[in-house]
């Protein structure tokens, strides 16, 4: 099968990683991504089935391994050669159409759930992301095992499959994945916004998470939250006020526009309140840095967008006794009434409900993946939000 | 004898006319035969002996006792003044306001008056430093009052010190500061520059706050207001009136004391700036080219302090004192004066260089929202009868428009720029959000303990030139940042040619246009 696959290569990641400051199609070109004929994974046991993806999404983190930004945390987590891909869209073997929800949790590697009916990414030990029968990975499209979706095949655990109603395009269900991020972060801000009148969650960054983290919050967070945004593009800033923001303003805006929706003080350049939360979709040390600087004292900053190396100050967040937590994925999420459910459902009905798909900007055959990845590294600029492989046509041609 | 205003009618002979740029200017060429240029009257003779003058209005003032019989011991005196809005440029040394304050206090202490506060009236205004302070009213007076807590600023915020008098017929409040409310006698020390300041509007908006504010400061009574340079149309000035009688009736009591001053508004080497280009010397033309060219390589914040160091050779030419109403209508008769110039009818294009100064950026930053204030709510509404451009017409303003604001005096404007006007222009839409601005406890705190402009500020700045907004048809600024300019709902241009093809697509090709020759100050009596 035709495949784009990385190999573990310091070299091309130093490449990779030199040239994408200043072009990243030479990025994606002499990085450690490559296009290959490959035989398909074998199918690691029972429950495993094969898929083929119809179209698999460019995410922020797929470009931060091609373009060698990736951490070298994930060195232990990931096994090479991986086939990147984890936004999945796809037909499985009984003929349904199936998103993947791309953690490899405990069913899909054999062990023991932490709890019943627990979802892949749910527990608090990631040892089964170690653990034979697969080589490590925390996802599919990170996992030498199971192939990803920028390949015409790839293996998945009936544990990760959802079956997408009829009434979702492929281009909505494409976007389920990143929802299903966004909406877990906006669900991560709810205990600190719980018994607050008229409760204020920041938004930094309009990317696909940012603009998701939006959708999440408006829909599952209420109607009397006010949603303030720090979009750069003006699509972005056009989509935030779509899916729910209130107030909309440049990345250099959000402090002043925070403080004017809270009606706090400026005390040198920190707020001396700010918002219940902040959802960091940027994950750089500034973007960080300004969360802080925006959030209230006993606030929370959920860290949405993955950061690597930062270098952040961190007395305001010792002064102001916030939490700062991470949002890495998704799993079973406690609603604000109580109710428990999986984060994958809450995406589907969002995707359909939101229609997402217009969050989809542009698709690529594989073969013009130094294309589409140089469209998604200046995805912003070019007026767009997310880029993805459609493989459509080469499924329809087996 | 100071020769009048005078409009000249451009024809192929005219040489470029000055443009004020803010912190520079340009040169820029009229279309011939279609164009005119409305240049102020030379300045008027100044008073030969000021001191002599200001007692003599003190003790022979206007359907009032002389200022000597009015005081007693064991009063109250509130002596209150203009703040640092006024004069523009600031004046030389010693100021008018140092002069009648030294005077008021001097038949004080004949009178044995010793209970005296001087207040500094500036409504929502910044509070004034200390260098401010002391150069207008002199150090002597500053020493003598401020180290005691009896000279101060006005603080509109502060309900202790706020007097609640009723309202007008028309359900307007009025509330002005306490102590002067308080006391036996107010004398208030004004600087008439131009015709809208004075007269009842010095206590009532001057000393007053929010709540009296809101009730004539708002976008009816700006639209309604044609000019505010024109007392029989402005509903600015009848709502003052009204006030003024609110104060009457409750029992305060005012002595005014006005002054007007000459248009010599520009030192030595900067004359050239208020003369007709045609009468330029060489020596004029070379300090034009040195200093637009050093201007040019000068960084902006040098050249706003090179700028506002300018203290302005203007001469006071009367001085008048008395019963408020009857004062103010000599000084608006001597303002008009000197100020006043005949022109025959409206031109389809009015043309005007915004300069680095207007009344709220004294020693501070010209910021987007002040340059369409300048342009629409003063240099626009300086007329009688008729604006000098046609309804639908084309105002074409030059200024670099940058977005830069001074965080210190203008918080609140930073966030009407990044949040208002990103919404709406339309200052009926914009007056929405005035509330939340003027109860924002941050920006009360920043006008009561700092030196920024009172949170609602900027909302009066934009209702200032919604006369002008609702006129013109387009509104085009030359040479100012495009995205700043397009924040404010005007048409950026590059040049003044750009401009004027950007205008002929409202008023076609052979548009008539004035240039309205401003600094100096003037006002174009419309026929």
């Amino acid at each position: 099968m035709k495949a784009l696959r990385v190999r573990r290569s310091p070299t091309r990641f130093g490449l990779a990683r030199l040239s994408a400051a200043w072009d990243p199609r030479s990025a994606a070109r002499r990085g450690p991504l490559e296009m290959v004929r490959m035989d398909p994974p074998d199918l690691p046991g029972p429950g495993w089935q094969r898929i083929r993806p119809r179209l698999t999404g460019i995410c922020g983190s797929d470009l931060a391994t091609v373009e060698g930004q990736a951490s070298a945390y994930f060195d232990d987590w990931v096994s090479f050669p991986f086939v990147p891909g984890h936004e999945i869209v796809a037909d499985d073997e009984n003929g349904r159409r199936v998103v993947v929800e791309p953690v490899l949790g405990h069913a899909a590697r054999g062990a023991p759930l932490p709890f019943p009916d627990a979802a892949p990414g749910d527990g608090n030990d990631y040892a089964h992301l170690v653990r034979p029968p697969l080589e490590p990975g925390i996802q599919i499209g990170f996992c030498a095992s199971t192939g990803g979706g920028w390949a015409s095949e790839l293996v998945a655990h009936e544990s990760q499959l959802h079956v997408v109603p009829d009434t979702v395009s492929d281009e909505a269900a494409v976007m389920v994945e990143p929802a299903a991020g966004g909406i877990h972060a906006a669900l991560m801000c709810h205990p600190v916004l719980d018994g607050v009148d008229h409760p204020v969650v920041a938004v930094l960054g309009a990317g696909t998470m940012g603009l998701c983290a939006v959708a999440g919050l408006r829909r599952y967070l209420g109607p009397d939250l006010r949603i303030v945004v720090g979009a750069r593009y003006p699509v972005q800033q056009r989509l935030a006020r779509e899916l729910g923001a209130d107030i909309v303003v440049d990345p250099d805006e959000i402090p002043r526009a925070v403080r004017r929706v809270v009606g706090c003080h400026v005390v040198g350049d920190h707020l001396s309140g700010g918002a219940d939360a902040t959802i960091d979709a940027v994950g750089t040390s500034s973007s960080i840095a300004t969360s802080l600087r925006v959030t209230r004292p006993r606030g929370r900053v959920v860290l949405l967008g993955m950061p690597a190396e930062v270098r952040v100050e961190l007395t305001d967040l010792w002064h102001r006794e916030t939490q700062l937590v991470g949002a890495y994925t998704y799993g079973t999420e406690t609603l604000t009434d109580g109710t428990r459910c999986r984060t994958f459902d809450l995406a589907l009905d969002t995707v359909a409900a939101c229609s997402m798909e217009r969050l989809l900007s542009a698709t690529y055959p594989l073969d013009r993946y130094l294309d589409a990845l140089a469209h998604a590294a200046t995805i912003g600029r070019r007026g767009g939000i997310k880029v993805a492989f459609d493989l459509r046509e080469s499924q329809e041609a087996r | 004898m100071p020769r009048p205003g005078f409009v000249h009618h451009v024809d192929r002979s005219t040489p470029p006319t000055l443009f004020w740029r803010g912190e520079g200017f340009s040169l820029e060429r009229l279309p011939p035969d279609r164009s005119r240029i409305i240049y102020a009257p030379e300045p008027l003779p100044a008073i030969e002996d000021i001191d002599a003058a200001i007692r003599h209005a003190l003790e022979h003032p206007i359907e009032d006792d002389p200022l000597s019989a009015k005081l007693f011991p064991g009063m109250k005196l509130t002596i209150a003044f203009d703040d640092v809005s006024l004069p523009l440029p600031k004046m030389r040394r010693p100021d008018i306001r140092q002069r009648i304050i030294e005077a008021v206090l001097d038949t004080a202490a004949n009178a044995g008056v010793d209970d005296v506060h001087i207040i500094a009236a500036l409504a929502l205004h910044r509070r004034m430093t200390e260098a401010e302070l002391r150069h207008a009213v002199g150090d002597r007076v500053y020493d003598a009052f401020a180290p005691r807590g009896l000279l101060y600023q006005h603080d509109a915020e502060d309900p202790e010190q706020l007097a609640f008098l009723g309202e007008t017929g028309h359900g307007e409040e009025v509330e002005i500061n306490k102590r002067a409310a308080e006391s036996d006698l107010i004398v208030y020390v004004n600087i008439n520059l131009v015709a809208m300041d004075g007269g009842w509007k010095s206590t009532a908006t001057g000393l007053s706050s929010y709540r009296s504010l809101r009730h004539h400061h708002n976008v009816h009574t700006m639209q309604h207001s044609r000019s505010f340079m024109d007392q029989h149309r402005s509903e600015l000035h009848k709502s003052n009136w009204r006030m003024g009688e609110v104060l009457r009736n409750a029992g305060v009591k005012v002595f005014q004391v006005e002054t007007t001053l000459n248009t010599d508004t520009f030192p030595t080497p900067f004359e050239f700036l208020s003369k007709r280009e045609w009468e330029w010397t060489a020596k004029d033309r070379a300090t034009y080219l040195g200093a637009s060219s050093a201007l040019r390589r000068t960084p902006t914040r040098l050249a706003r302090k090179i700028f506002h160091s300018i203290e302005a050779p203007h001469q006071m030419t009367s001085v008048q004192a008395g019963e408020v109403e009857a004062v103010h209508r000599i000084t608006t008769e001597n303002v008009y004066q000197q100020q006043l110039v005949e022109v025959e009818g409206q031109t389809d294009i009015l043309t005007m260089g915004i300069p680095y100064i207007c009344p709220y950026n004294v020693h501070s930053i010209m910021n987007p929202i002040l340059v369409m204030c300048t342009g629409l709510g003063y240099f626009f509404n300086l007329y009688r009868n008729r604006p000098l451009v046609r309804e639908g017409g084309v105002i074409i303003m030059t200024h670099p428009t940058q977005p830069d604001f001074h965080p210190v005096h203008h918080p609140s404007y930073i966030d009407f720029y990044e949040q208002v006007l990103s919404e709406t222009t339309d200052p009926a839409e914009v007056e929405r959000h005035e509330r939340r601005f003027a109860e924002d406890d941050w920006y009360r705190h920043l006008y009561r303990t700092s030196y920024a402009y009172h949170g609602v500020h900027p909302f009066y700045m934009w209702y200032w030139g919604s006369h002008g907004m609702q006129h013109a048809g387009r509104v085009i600024i030359v040479g100012g940042n495009a995205a700043a300019v397009r924040r404010l709902g005007f048409t950026p241009a590059s040049t003044m040619a750009d401009a004027f093809e950007l205008a002929s697509d409202v008023v076609g090709r052979s548009a008539t246009v004035t240039h309205l020759h401003t600094p100096p100050l003037m006002v174009a009596d419309v026929r």
